[in-house]
């Protein structure tokens, strides 16, 4: 069976005054019915229009995709017509994102944010829709849904709004999310409060889910696949706990050692990556993380390594030293 | 416990209440915003205290206060013996040579017109330190280097440079005026993952250097472990724990402190397939309306009838160990 969303070769840029930005330069990936896969990468590697890419969300002017195929449920999602891709968004991919503040329209009601989704993409009349909406609140979480139901935006805390943003998500049965650091502007208790809800509904209703995020301690949580983005490209990809026990990439080696751990004993000094993350108009012809890789030879600055094979299944990286990167680690 | 004397800062009793008005003209008091509401610490010379919570606990506006960016409600701020809640403006100007700050977001803290060796040069001007240009501008080489700045960054705008080197920019311009007391505010919360780790070696490597002492604001636990000695965890406005890092870290006695660590997930998918999990329910209240008695008691798995009548004090139940609850002997 093919995957729920197949990426090939997708390329995506950017028209700045600065010059061209080449934001997802050649990244193919897939997303499995049910499964969660998480987009990990500092600002700017990426991570976000990889995803966007998906629902088309690419604003142009400045931004436009220039080449690659994206297939979800058998459909060529580059082929068709706004009026499909409307049905789309907010149908089978619902869409969670960072703010939800201004992800939600502050002079509608909570109510009617939800029921017009359901009486555009459903076709239900007013009165199923607000049954439907009641029942995505109690299914979210969310206690005396007929007063919640009449709120506006501004009368909900952060969580509580995050909680509505996934009830319209998920309000047409969607096959699969698109979560944008849903949690990232959310205070630490109530962040692990919406996260463990998205897990619980997503694995209750199998609906596959791409979590955008730079944390890593989430996507270890909560994450069965791992992408892991750097300057536009993939540089590695796996089953979760392979690429944080034996990464195979330098980035992800070095992002990893980075982080201080609670788990861990405190130690005397971190790990920093060296160097500055990189200039995306100004890249070179060799890997982008050369300059701050440890590992680096001549080889790395004449050509760009492709995301290759590393003899685990499913586990991939774009190194030409990934063996070396991999035995350093072991020694 | 350290041999280090007395306090450089004491903090007693500190109260900020915001007023809540109503009406254009008249301005009604309706209300008040208890941001802090009476806590008491201490910081002692040379070494960091953290100061953790979530948003709209207080963190921030108790270092403000200790700025003297907000003028406390009520209590002490005891820097050396004198109270900074009561200074004056001549007193406060030579304070700010001595207290300085680093601010959270290196984009909105950094003057966008300037160019970066004017805006670290800026302090030293306006304190009338070094009124020689070619000393000043020396200066400014010097402290772009103690921050891992090349000094040819001093002709830069901050829009060229990324966030992690503005951030240094910031540190920078808070050294410029040879402190000994900084207050971090979220200062490395903004920065990258691959950065933040950058950041906060340099705070390490400049602490030693310089003999500084930190009031460390911030939310993410992990770096406030790594980074400080001792840690005073705030809920809505109060202290509800406060003990050396490792105690707090390893032994953590509040409910809240409790629920706190167990809601930040560990960078490894092992510990985390074993760890049994369930997040804390509800969420933090308004400071408008804080619940009577312990203000974390609607939240609390193990709140008994009284914790909703008395609000508990701050108890040293250990050596060194401070806890706000009632239950916790």
């Amino acid at each position: 069976m093919p995957p729920l969303l197949e990426v090939k070769d997708l390329h995506t840029e950017f028209r700045t005054g600065a010059g061209l930005v080449r934001a997802v330069d050649g990244i193919s990936y897939t997303v499995e019915a049910g499964e969660t896969v998480a987009i990990v990468g500092e600002s700017g590697s990426g991570k976000s229009v990889s995803a966007l890419s998906v629902l088309r969300l690419i604003p142009d002017p400045p931004g436009r995709i220039t080449q690659g195929e994206i297939r979800f449920a058998g459909r060529d999602i580059m082929q068709l017509s706004d009026v499909e891709m409307r049905e789309i968004r907010g149908g089978d991919i619902g869409m969670v994102f960072q703010e939800p503040m201004t992800s939600l329209n502050p002079v509608l009601t909570i109510g009617r944010q939800i029921t017009e989704t359901l009486e555009q993409h459903r076709g239900m009349d007013r009165y199923a829709a607000h049954r439907r909406a009641a029942e995505l609140l109690g299914l979210v979480g969310i206690a005396d849904t007929e007063r919640r139901l009449r709120q506006y935006p501004h009368q909900l805390s952060g969580g509580m709004r995050q909680r509505i943003m996934i009830a319209i998500a998920l309000a047409c049965d969607p096959k699969l999310i698109i979560a944008d650091e849903p949690t990232t502007a959310l205070d630490v208790t109530i962040q692990a409060q919406i996260l463990e809800l998205m897990k619980d509904l997503t694995r209750r209703l199998h609906v596959a889910l791409i979590i955008i995020t730079h944390n890593l301690g989430v996507v270890a949580r909560y994450a069965n696949r791992v992408n892991v983005m750097y300057a536009g490209r993939l540089v590695e990809t796996g089953l979760a706990p392979d690429v944080y026990h034996n990464p195979r990439h330098p980035y992800t080696q070095a992002l990893l050692r980075s982080v201080p751990r609670l788990d861990r004993p405190r130690r005397e000094r971190l790990d920093p990556v060296e160097g500055q993350p990189p200039d995306l108009t100004r890249l070179g012809v060799g890997c982008a993380f050369s300059p701050r890789c440890p590992f680096s030879v001549d080889a790395c600055e004449q050509a760009r390594p492709a995301l290759e094979p590393t003899g685990v299944p499913g586990h991939l990286a774009a190194c030409f030293r990934s063996r070396e990167v991999y035995s350093e680690a072991a020694a | 416990m350290s041999a280090i004397g007395r306090p450089l800062l004491e903090v007693k009793d500190l109260r900020m209440h915001f007023p809540i008005t109503e009406g254009m003209v008249t301005r009604r008091l309706v209300g008040e915003v208890k941001a802090v509401d009476g806590i008491d610490f201490a910081v002692r010379r040379g070494e960091t205290l953290g100061l953790v919570g979530e948003s709209g606990c207080g963190k921030t506006t108790t270092g403000r206060c200790i700025l003297r960016l907000n003028n406390p409600t009520s209590g002490q701020i005891l820097y050396e013996g004198v109270d900074i809640a009561q200074m004056e403006r001549k007193e406060l100007q030579a304070l700010r040579r001595r207290v300085q700050v680093i601010f959270q977001d290196p984009y909105s803290s950094l003057n966008p017109r300037m160019k970066v060796g004017d805006i670290i040069a800026e302090p030293i001007k306006v304190h009338g330190i070094e009124t020689d240009g070619t000393k000043r501008a020396a200066r400014v080489r010097e402290l772009l280097s103690v921050c891992g700045l090349s000094p040819r960054f001093s002709d830069r705008y901050p829009h060229e440079m990324s966030g992690g080197q503005r951030q240094r920019v910031g540190i920078a311009r808070a050294l410029a005026l040879n402190p000994e007391f900084i207050v971090c505010d979220e200062a490395v919360s903004a920065l990258d993952v691959s950065i933040q780790a950058q950041v906060v070696n340099l705070l390490e490597d400049l602490r030693e250097q310089f003999g500084l002492t930190y009031l460390f604001i911030a939310h993410d636990l992990s770096v406030v472990r790594h980074l400080c000695q001792r840690v005073a965890v705030m809920y809505l406005g109060r202290i509800v724990e406060l003990a050396d890092s490792d105690e707090l870290f390893g032994n953590p006695l509040h409910p809240y402190t409790q629920a706190l660590l167990a809601a930040v997930p560990v960078p490894d998918p092992s510990v985390e397939a074993h760890r049994t999990f369930r997040p804390v329910q509800g969420e933090v209240p308004s400071p408008i309306n804080p619940p009577p008695g312990c203000v974390f008691h609607p939240r609390c798995p193990i709140a008994v009838a009284g914790c909703k009548q008395t609000r508990p004090a701050l108890r040293e139940v250990r050596p060194g160990h401070f806890v706000a609850c009632s239950e916790i002997h």
